[in-house]
């Protein structure tokens, strides 16, 4: 099975029964994670109700450190025959590459805001850094982009623990595979495995909302994946509680003759306005570009400094 | 040495584990199987048994596709190989889910590898006796040739044989697999019978073959066409000979 495979040694292993090999290993139980994490075990990182309001349904809140995010990611297409590909790929799934972005709205808490529109230049990913548990401020300078390798991101949006946990676990896969394979696992697969590993564990809290991009050889891709089980291909999302605002910019701006730099400000553009409006989301906007030889990591950016540049000229 | 071979698990004194030496026996049973991988092209051959007057002939079929662009012919214990080419075949599609891309002949050849080694290794269960050879065209269109054995091994061929008699037909192979013999499509699958007939008793009759294309399913070959290709190489020989005798009297 190539899932099981994937999440387990190919070395003997006894309890392999029959009957699995019709199923990519949707039962509890079956799949062996190698971090004895359980099905059931509730990863949460739940603190007395001392923080902030009282949530009604308990005295425990989690901490939910990415919440108010603003997470975008877009792609920039070229008239490349890459693009071209890649479009006939992704038009199955009703995916434009036209002017129309795919805005993938999460319902989670503010995430940051990364956009991360595909583009023949690759994938632009920018980020807010803000972690909140409720009205208080955890953090501003949290990483909520995750390097799983040279040539692939995945952001967090969601539960901090839920998205730094399985990302970190897909890292682990995409390795394995890479090892196995002898070739580099492709953004498909690689998000595949993400919501497959997401899909056990529907229904018991988890809180994640990802984009998956990176360069292969059919040219760029992003995936959004999340803990319901979605996963869909597209041009553009923004996903968090700043991801409206960030559409609004980043729609507005996106055209199909962006350079790489009008992209990179296009992105950071678009979580300074999520983060000017949005409460919980802000910090620093971190700004990432895929491309064919890997990602690069093109600045950090302190919102109140863009602030000053932006509003400066209107005076 | 008898008190080593019942178990599988167990290795003898010298090194050997007997229940698969003895599956490799089971093979060298089974009917012939032979495999050419040309430059466009990928050739299976079988030996053909001679079925029972009452028994229809369609149900003995020994060249298997496993997905559109792989198929595998095997020599051995025909059970055992029903389960291999069902777990594999079910593998192919589970890997078309969950990479979104067709399985890759050398992916596939591991996986029934690392099956076979499983049964080498586990309680109370024995080797698969079959060896299989397993052909296919890669999605950057490379023909590949695979071949496994009982024990979990497998490694790729130009050609190869499997089965009854495969050393005869794995010499002959040695001395005639050439680039002008794989140059055409046509030569390829003239060298896959021309290799079978070494081994084969009555001909044409007896042979099944089937080819992949680049980008083409598996093709299984009439009985007709197989007629006309052997009818084809022995007018070739005997030219040979011809020429031979006349080079000898001049």
């Amino acid at each position: 099975m190539a899932l099981s495979s994937v999440l387990q040694s190919e070395s003997a292993d006894f309890s392999f029964n029959n009957d699995r090999s019709f199923s990519f290993g949707c039962r509890f139980g079956q799949t062996n994670l190698g971090f004895g994490a359980a099905p059931g075990d509730r990863l949460n990182f739940a603190i007395k109700a001392s923080l902030g309001p009282d949530d009604k349904d308990g005295p425990e809140r989690k901490i939910e450190f990415l919440h108010g995010t603003t997470t975008l990611a877009f792609k920039c297409w070229i008239n490349f025959s890459v693009a071209e590909r890649n479009h006939q790929r992704t038009a199955s799934k009703a995916t434009n590459f036209s002017s129309q972005e795919q805005l993938a709205l999460l319902n989670q808490p503010a995430i940051p805001f990364v956009i991360i529109p595909q583009f023949q230049h690759g994938v632009i990913v920018a980020v807010d850094s803000r972690a909140t548990a409720g009205a208080y401020i955890a953090s501003q300078t949290v990483k909520k982009v995750i390097e799983i390798n040279p040539y692939l991101l995945g952001t967090m949006a969601g539960g901090a623990a839920d998205c730094s946990f399985w990302e970190r676990l897909l890292a682990r896969q995409c390795r394995v595979y890479e090892l196995r394979n002898k070739e580099r696992i492709s953004v498909a697969a690689a998000s595949k495995l993400l919501a497959n590993m997401v899909y056990q564990y529907k229904g018991m809290g988890l809180s994640m909302g990802t984009m998956v991009c990176g360069w292969d050889k059919r040219g760029p891709g992003l995936y959004y994946v999340d803990s319901e089980g979605n996963r869909v291909c597209g041009d553009l999302f923004a996903v968090g509680s700043g991801s409206m605002y960030a559409y609004g910019v980043v729609d507005s701006g996106l055209r199909q003759d962006l350079s790489v730099e009008e992209a990179c400000e296009l992105g950071r553009r678009a979580i300074y306005q999520a983060t000017y409006r949005d409460a919980y989301s802000g910090g620093q906007v971190n700004l990432y570009h895929v491309h064919s030889e890997g990602w690069t990591r093109v600045s950090q950016e302190d919102v109140l400094k863009l602030h000053h540049q932006y509003q400066e000229p209107k005076k | 040495m008898s008190l080593y071979d019942r178990a599988i698990t167990v290795f003898s004194p010298d090194g050997h584990l007997f229940q698969v030496e003895y599956a490799q026996e089971a093979v060298k049973k089974g009917s012939t199987a032979v495999g050419i991988r040309g430059k466009d092209i990928v050739v299976l051959g079988v030996e053909k048994k001679s079925v029972a007057k009452l028994q229809e002939e369609r149900t003995v079929r020994k060249i298997c596709t496993l997905d559109d662009h792989v198929c595998m012919a095997f020599a051995g214990l025909t059970a055992d190989a029903r389960i291999v080419i069902n777990r594999a075949r079910v593998e192919c599609q589970s890997h078309r889910l969950t990479v979104e891309d067709p399985v890759t002949v050398e992916y596939i050849t591991r996986h029934i590898a690392t099956l076979k080694q499983r049964y080498t290794q586990s309680n109370g269960r024995r080797p698969f006796g079959i060896s299989a050879l397993i052909v296919g065209f890669d999605c950057d269109g490379t023909p590949r040739l695979y071949q496994t054995d009982p024990s979990g091994t497998y490694h790729a061929w130009k050609a190869n044989a499997i089965g009854r008699s495969a050393k005869t037909v794995r010499e002959f192979l040695e001395k005639n697999y050439t680039d002008e013999a794989i140059a055409t499509d046509n030569e390829s699958i003239k060298l896959a019978i021309k290799a079978l007939l070494e081994v084969v008793q009555s001909g044409g009759k007896n042979i099944e073959l089937a080819v992949i294309r680049r980008n083409q399913p598996l093709k299984l070959l009439e009985s007709k066409e197989i007629e006309t290709l052997v009818t084809e190489i022995e007018k070739e020989k005997e030219d040979e000979a011809e020429k031979k005798k006349q080079k000898k009297s001049t």
